[in-house]
């Protein structure tokens, strides 16, 4: 193999797999190293820089760092009493929201001139909020539109207030429109050509998915007054326009949004809810979590039930029939849900919620105004790098880009449209895209000391405090998650193998005296003869089995081998370069932060 | 010295022995040596072959004098037995435990000041004994514990890290084994863990007395140009005389060596399988060691391998003929027999 090229910035990104997976590249290590120290401010920060959200994220985030953690790799069953798990990065992060002192006096402000460039941001959900944040801090005039009479967008309508309060909302949205140069108006928007015609410099669409999926079987028409799209009727209970729901209800759907329809349900009298879903519990799109907390408000979930018909006794919808199914797989592993042949099912309920999907609708866009439209999916066509549309003037982003995904994706959606934005008002090329900071310092402090604690802990993953369930359930504005106290939220921290403090090798330092490879707790350095990649991942001290993720390699060394080191499992523990005589390897914090919109992405 | 233990999590993959241990189970407590100290290595290497053995941890006696060498069984099997004696002294100290019960596996660990300066005498004596055990010298050729003056084993003419030239000339503690009559004698480097593993197990399982020089390179004070026993060096003068593979069992595996080119020697149940590497030498020619071993001196190169092997060696309990049990195990009716078995006694020696 090559040696591996560390100045690549997606080297030892990759190897940070929190940070990497995470769409907006939030430095994970870094702002969990800032909570143990109690600085929950800096913390805060960091994320609200890459994020936008923290407090909000740090409830509801879809979490895509979690499933990547390492910690969830390395974990030894036998030693922890429990299953492998990652680090709470997404309850951490609204640790830093919780007890962060005030942060008003460090958000940025818009410069007293404006540069009189006006941008138009069509929604005022998470993408277009992102694009105003980081647009209004240049001088831009930024004017969001949206039909809800509040900022937020699906943040504030389609998020249970007992999963995110309504002051950590206003909180957030304070800090953006508090920037100044930030307008807000309080209207729907008919018809893109008349926004066009007003002549902004750019127009950002931010408008979600706004469209719950409905469902077409006998008995639909007759059931409607008791039949609700689970967005819509979520929005309604947001703004209190509902505030009861039938004893017997039933929710259509596995993702989350018939989670929060559900619980939100045994809030406003509920007493028999049901989640019954097509596919198998496994498949369900919810995450895991939200599954659990359903469950434990005594909600059974029904899979492998497919609905058949809603039925109705004089006229009123007394229940709904389900055909039961099973999982079968093609020759090419796709799965097929086959009748089982058994009788159908038959529920009782008053109400029906139903969360089966949400899409995109764009009935307000007209096709005659130069924005190119993909016919397969009815969407126009958006470039996945920069966000533009066909139409020099129109950016996408969020939901409204390429379909529903979740907050995170928006705000990375909204950073990335803000950058081209910028980009084609000051007459560059928009495909030109920055490269992210990288700041690489060793942590060395002295002879076995370094500026992070390398000891590892291996406590299991700590829970986040519910509250009581019979309060929980009384009071729909009653916060369920209590979250971390400091004190569990330091133990938690404590979890973090700080993935993003590297061990960098130094080929012509080393004596090769095996130091490293004795040492290594997770044997995964290795000094061998130099191979092709699959036959080298098979003659390590142990296998390296996971070919998603790097191994590094160095040059050649004077006994004509070379060291191998398995990124997978590092613990980052540090003992290499602490026994290490000669100082080849050493432990350097990787800093990487993405490049927003300013003017470091015009690389001035 | 590192202040962390080492962490407890393990790679997912690691696997486990015939008695159920991972090689983490064979760990000591973290080294205090200095880094990149070769006796590091050899305590991995310790490790690996008590794993690859299958020996239950318990059953390992492992004993030391003083110096960075006897510091180093604090550093592995840290489930095991030990003894850390007086400077010197480990071998009178392990024959003693040797007599007393021959059930344990005996790991004697000395460094060249301990056996070639003050032990020399205790060292000498018990190859001539045959004590069933396993003597690894860690060789660096210094006193690393007082700052780097020369030990008995530096080469003449080798030079200090400050300048100074040896002018004594340097114990070969391998010939000097062969000659006190150890019955298993090799020489490694601790660099070389290929070559240093098998040995080491070949070591454990020779039922006599089996010395391992490993020349160990110290990092601090001895691992600089004009040094005979730094990492570079020994690398570029290593003369391996052969590779030994270690065949537990009795069934040698199939090996794809060319005929003539390889000898399967058994060995209490196992089989040791040496692939020449220096044509027509061989390990149970006791004469032809010794003038290989002092050619390639001459020659200033490093003689490494499996040097001497007495294919049927006799060890101290049996040449004297004592009790096959533990004396810990052994009650009153066994020591005082009664007046018969006196008697009997009595006329064999009228």
């Amino acid at each position: 193999m090559q040696a591996t090229d560390i100045t690549d910035p997606n080297y030892f990104h990759k190897v940070v797999d929190c940070q990497w997976a995470c769409p907006a590249h939030t430095p994970v290590p870094e702002y969990i190293r800032l909570i143990a120290h109690g600085r929950f401010s800096d913390a805060y920060m960091i994320n609200w820089k890459s994020n936008v959200f923290p407090g909000i994220l740090g409830r509801t985030c879809d979490r895509p760092c979690e499933p990547a953690c390492r910690r969830g790799r390395v974990e030894d069953e036998e030693l922890s009493g429990s299953r492998k798990e990652p680090v709470a990065i997404c309850r951490l992060k609204r640790v830093a929201a919780d007890y962060k002192d005030d942060v008003n006096h460090r958000m940025p402000r818009a410069p007293e001139v404006s540069n009189g460039r006006k941008i138009a941001c069509l929604g005022a959900g998470p993408a277009s909020l992102t694009v105003a944040r980081d647009l209004a801090v240049l001088g831009y005039e930024i004017t969001l539109f949206d039909q809800d009479p509040q900022l937020g967008g699906m943040m504030r309508t389609q998020i249970p207030h007992f999963r995110l309060p309504v002051e950590v909302i206003d909180e957030e949205m304070a800090y953006i429109t508090d920037i100044g140069n930030i307008n807000f108006v309080h209207k729907r928007i008919d018809s893109l050509k008349d926004v066009l015609a007003e002549g902004w410099d750019a127009v950002f669409v931010g408008t979600g998915a706004p469209r719950g999926r409905d469902l077409d079987i006998p008995g639909r028409k007759e059931a409607t007054p008791n039949f609700h799209i689970g967005i819509e009727w979520l929005s309604s209970v947001s703004f209190g326009h509902v505030t009861s729901v039938g004893k017997r209800v039933i929710v259509l759907g596995g993702g989350n949004t018939a989670m929060d329809c559900c619980r939100t349900a045994r809030r406003l009298g509920g007493e028999s809810v049901k989640v019954i879903v097509r596919s198998g519990f496994e498949e369900m799109k919810a995450s895991p979590w939200e599954k659990e907390d359903a469950m434990g408000e005594d909600i059974p979930i029904l899979n492998m039930l497919v609905p058949k018909a809603f039925v109705l006794e004089a006229g009123k919808l007394v229940g709904m029939t389900f055909e039961k199914v099973e999982a079968k797989y093609d020759d090419n592993g796709r799965r097929r849900l086959v009748p089982t042949g058994e009788p159908d099912e038959f529920h009782e309920c008053d109400d029906v919620l139903c969360a089966i999907g949400q899409e995109n609708a764009f009935p307000w866009i007209e096709r005659d105004i130069g924005l190119d439209w993909d016919d397969r999916w009815d969407m126009p066509k958006v470039d996945r790098v920069t966000f533009q549309s066909s139409h020099p003037k129109v950016f996408f982003g969020g939901d409204a880009a390429f379909g529903p995904e979740n907050i995170i994706w928006a705000a990375s959606h909204g950073h990335d449209a803000a950058i081209s934005i910028h980009k084609m008002l000051e007459g560059e090329d928009i495909y030109d895209r920055p490269a992210p900071l990288q700041d690489v310092v060793s942590q060395k402090m002295g002879i076995h000391e370094w500026s992070y604690d390398n000891d590892i802990a291996i406590d299991p993953r700590f829970k986040v405090p519910h509250l009581e369930k019979a309060k929980a359930l009384s009071d729909i504005n009653a916060e369920v998650e209590l979250g971390f106290d400091v004190a569990l939220a330091w133990k938690e921290a404590q979890r973090c193998l700080n993935c993003d403090v590297q061990t960098v090798f130094s080929t012509n330092l080393c004596i090769e005296c095996d130091a490293c490879v004795d040492i290594c707790p997770m044997d995964c350095i290795s000094f061998v003869q130099n191979g092709e990649e699959d036959d080298l991942r098979g003659r390590l001290m142990a296998p390296a089995l996971n070919k998603e993720q790097d191994i590094y390699v160095s040059d050649i060394l004077p006994t004509e081998r070379v060291m191998v080191k398995d990124e997978d499992v590092c613990l980052h523990c540090g003992l290499c370069a602490e026994r290490c005589p000669t100082g080849a390897w050493d432990m350097r914090k990787y800093f990487i932060e993405m490049t927003h919109a300013g003017n470091a992405c015009r690389g001035l | 010295m590192t202040y962390i233990a080492k962490p407890k999590l393990h790679h997912p993959s690691l696997p486990k022995n015939d008695v159920g241990y991972t090689r983490r189970d064979y760990d000591g407590a973290i080294s205090t040596l200095c880094a990149g100290c070769g006796h590091d290595s050899i305590s991995a290497a310790i490790v690996q072959a008590c794993f690859e053995l299958s020996i239950e941890p318990h059953r390992v006696a492992k004993l030391s004098g003083i110096g960075c060498s006897s510091k180093a069984p604090t550093y592995f099997l840290g489930n095991s037995h030990g003894f850390n004696t007086v400077h010197g002294r480990m071998p009178s100290v392990l024959t003693g435990a040797n007599l007393a019960n021959r059930d344990l596996i005996y790991m004697g660990v000395s460094g060249d000041g301990d056996s070639a300066s003050i032990g020399l005498g205790q060292f000498a004596h018990l190859m001539r004994r045959g004590v069933n055990m396993t003597y690894i010298v860690m060789n660096n050729g210094v006193y690393g514990l007082t700052k780097g003056q020369f030990s008995a084993t530096a080469d003449k003419g080798s030079v200090a890290k400050k300048g100074a030239v040896n002018r004594d000339a340097g114990i070969d503690l391998a010939s000097m084994a062969i000659i006190m009559g150890a019955t298993f004698v090799a020489r490694s480097f601790s660099g070389d863990k290929t070559q240093l593993v098998p040995l080491i197990k070949a070591a454990i399982s020779h039922p006599g007395a089996a010395i391992l020089d490993v020349v160990s390179p110290c990092v601090a004070f001895n691992n600089h140009a004009g040094s005979t026993k730094s990492y570079d060096f020994v690398r570029d003068h290593n003369e391996a005389v052969n590779r030994l593979d270690f065949i537990t069992g009795s069934a040698p595996l199939t090996a794809d060596y060319a005929p003539g080119e390889t000898v399967d020697v058994p060995q209490a149940g196992s089989t040791l399988r040496l692939r020449k590497i220096t044509p027509d030498y061989d390990p149970a020619d006791k004469a032809g060691a010794l003038a290989f071993i002092e050619q390639k001196n001459h020659a200033g190169e490093v003689a490494t391998g499996l040097l001497y092997l007495d294919p049927l060696p006799k060890d101290l309990h049996a040449n004297m003929n004592t009790t096959k049990r533990p004396l810990n195990t052994l009650d009153e009716a066994d020591l005082c027999p009664g007046s018969s078995v006196l008697d009997r006694i009595n006329a064999s020696l009228r």
